[in-house]
C-alpha cells in the first residue's frame, strides 16, 4: 500500500515538473525570444530518466539486485541531472516571473548559502562522499528497511547530482563563476572517488549484496559513469573553447 | 583581461600550449588504448585484481579520472592551436609521444610493480611483457622529445613567413 502511494507521489511530481516547465516555456515565448525547442525536450528526458529509476521495474526490481539499483543509480543521480541542467531551468523560471519575484530568486542564488553548495568542491563531496557513505557503510542495506530512510538518499542522490553537474558546467546564469582550472582539478578528484569507489564495490560487496552482483554493479557504475562523464567533460571543454576565442579584430593568436 | 602581449611571449604561450596539448593527450591515448586492447578486446588486463594495493587503487582511479578530461581538453587545445594559426604538427606529435611514453612507463614500473595493480598478462612468463611494454614506453619518450627539440626551429620560422593577420 506504501509503495503505491510512494509511486504516485513520483508520478505526480513529474508529471508536475513538465507541466510547469512547459507552463513557462509559453509564458517566456509571449515575452522574449522563442525558447529553444532542445532545452524542453531535455527536460522531459531528464525527467523520465528520473522517473525510470523512481517507479516501474527497475525501481521495483533494484530492491532485490544490486545491478538493477546502479541502473537506477546513474538513471538517477547521473543522466537525470545532466539533462535537466541542460534544460536551463533557473533562466526559464526567471524569464517568467514578475519583476519583484526574479530579483527576490536572484538574491536567493546569489546568497551564501547556495554559493557554498554550488561550489564545485562541496558539491563533489556531497555527491561522491555520499556515494561512498551510502555503499561503505550499512546504510545500503538500512535503506531497503525504512521508507522514509530511501526516499531521503534518493533525493540526496538527485539533488546532488544536480548541485555536481551545475557547479561543473555553466548553463544557467551563475554568480559564484569558478575558473576552469578549479572545476577542471576539482572534476578529476570527483571523477576518480567515482570510478575508485566501482572498483571497491567490485572488490568489496556492500552488506547483504552477492558478490556477482556487486561486480556487475561495480563495472556499470565504472562504464557508466564514464559514458555520462564523457558528456560532461566534452560541455566543459566546449564552454572553455568558445569562452576563450579569439576577437574578429585582433590577431588570431592575442588573447590567450 | 585581454591586454596586448608582445609577439615573443605570445610565441612562448602558444609553444607551451601545443605541448600541454599533446602531453595531455597522450596521456589520454595510452589509458584508452589500455582500456580498450588490453581490457576490453584481449582481456589480459583484469578489472580488479585483489592483489592490488589501496594506493594502487586510488593512482589508478585518479589517472582514470584524469584521462578523459585530458583526451577531450588536448584535442579542445588542439582546435584552438588551429585556429590561433598556431599549429606544428611535430611539436604536437612529439608532446603526445612524451606524455604517452611517461605514462605507459609510470603505468608499466610503479602502478603493475610497486602497487601491485593488475598485471599485464596472468598465467605467462611475465617478464618479455614487462620489458616490451617499458622498453616501448621509453622509446615513445625518446622520439618524443627528439621531436619537440627539433620541431622549435620549423617553429619560429613558421611564424616569421606565416604572419596572420
Amino acid at each position: 500500500m506504501t509503495s503505491n502511494l510512494i509511486n504516485l507521489f513520483f508520478v505526480a511530481i513529474g508529471v508536475l515538473a513538465i507541466f510547469v516547465y512547459l507552463l513557462a516555456v509559453r509564458s517566456s515565448n509571449q515575452h522574449y525570444k522563442k525558447w529553444p525547442s532542445y532545452r524542453s525536450l531535455y527536460w522531459v528526458m531528464g525527467v523520465f530518466s528520473a522517473e525510470a529509476a523512481l517507479v516501474g521495474p527497475i525501481a521495483t526490481q533494484a530492491h532485490h539486485n544490486f545491478a538493477v539499483h546502479m541502473v537506477g543509480h546513474l538513471l538517477l543521480g547521473m543522466l537525470a541531472p545532466l539533462l535537466l541542467v541542460l534544460s536551463a531551468p533557473v533562466t526559464l523560471i526567471l524569464r517568467s516571473l514578475s519583476i519583484s519575484k526574479g530579483r527576490r530568486l536572484s538574491k536567493m542564488l546569489k546568497s551564501r548559502f547556495v554559493k557554498f553548495v554550488g561550489d564545485p568542491f562541496v558539491a563533489s563531496v556531497l555527491n561522491i562522499g555520499g556515494l561512498w557513505l551510502l555503499y561503505t557503510t550499512e546504510l545500503y542495506s538500512a535503506m531497503h528497511h525504512h521508507v522514509f530512510l530511501h526516499l531521503l538518499i534518493h533525493f540526496h542522490v538527485f539533488l546532488a547530482g544536480y548541485l555536481f553537474t551545475a557547479s561543473m558546467i555553466y548553463i544557467d546564469p551563475i554568480s559564484h563563476r569558478r575558473s576552469y582550472l578549479y572545476r577542471g582539478i576539482v572534476l578529476v578528484i570527483a571523477l576518480s572517488g567515482h570510478g575508485i569507489l566501482s572498483k571497491y564495490i567490485y572488490g568489496t560487496p556492500p552488506v547483504g549484496v552477492p558478490s556477482i552482483q556487486a561486480e556487475q554493479g561495480g563495472m556499470l557504475m565504472y562504464y557508466g559513469g564514464d559514458a555520462i562523464d564523457l558528456v560532461l567533460i566534452f560541455i566543459y571543454w566546449l564552454q572553455w573553447y568558445k569562452g576563450n576565442r579569439p576577437r574578429e579584430s585582433q590577431d588570431l593568436r592575442e588573447s590567450i | 583581461m585581454r591586454t596586448t602581449k608582445a609577439p615573443q611571449e605570445i610565441d612562448k604561450q602558444l609553444n607551451s600550449r601545443a605541448i600541454l596539448s599533446g602531453i595531455l593527450f597522450g596521456v589520454g591515448l595510452v589509458t584508452f588504448i589500455d582500456e580498450m586492447v588490453f581490457h576490453q578486446l584481449l582481456h589480459w588486463h583484469h578489472f580488479y585484481d585483489k592483489s592490488t594495493t589501496s594506493l594502487g587503487l586510488i593512482s589508478d582511479g585518479f589517472f582514470h579520472g584524469l584521462s578523459w578530461l585530458t583526451t577531450v581538453g588536448g584535442l579542445f587545445l588542439v582546435a584552438d592551436l588551429r585556429r590561433r594559426n598556431a599549429w606544428n604538427w611535430k611539436r604536437w606529435l612529439g608532446s603526445v609521444l612524451l606524455g604517452a611514453g611517461v605514462f605507459q612507463f609510470y603505468d608499466g614500473t610503479i602502478q603493475h610493480k610497486l602497487m601491485m595493480l593488475h598485471q599485464i598478462r596472468y598465467n605467462v612468463v611475465i617478464l618479455p611483457y614487462d620489458l616490451i611494454w617499458n622498453l616501448t614506453a621509453i622509446g615513445m619518450v625518446v622520439i618524443g622529445y627528439y621531436l619537440v627539440r627539433k620541431s622549435k626551429n620549423s617553429y619560429k620560422q613558421m611564424n616569421l613567413t606565416g604572419s596572420n593577420s
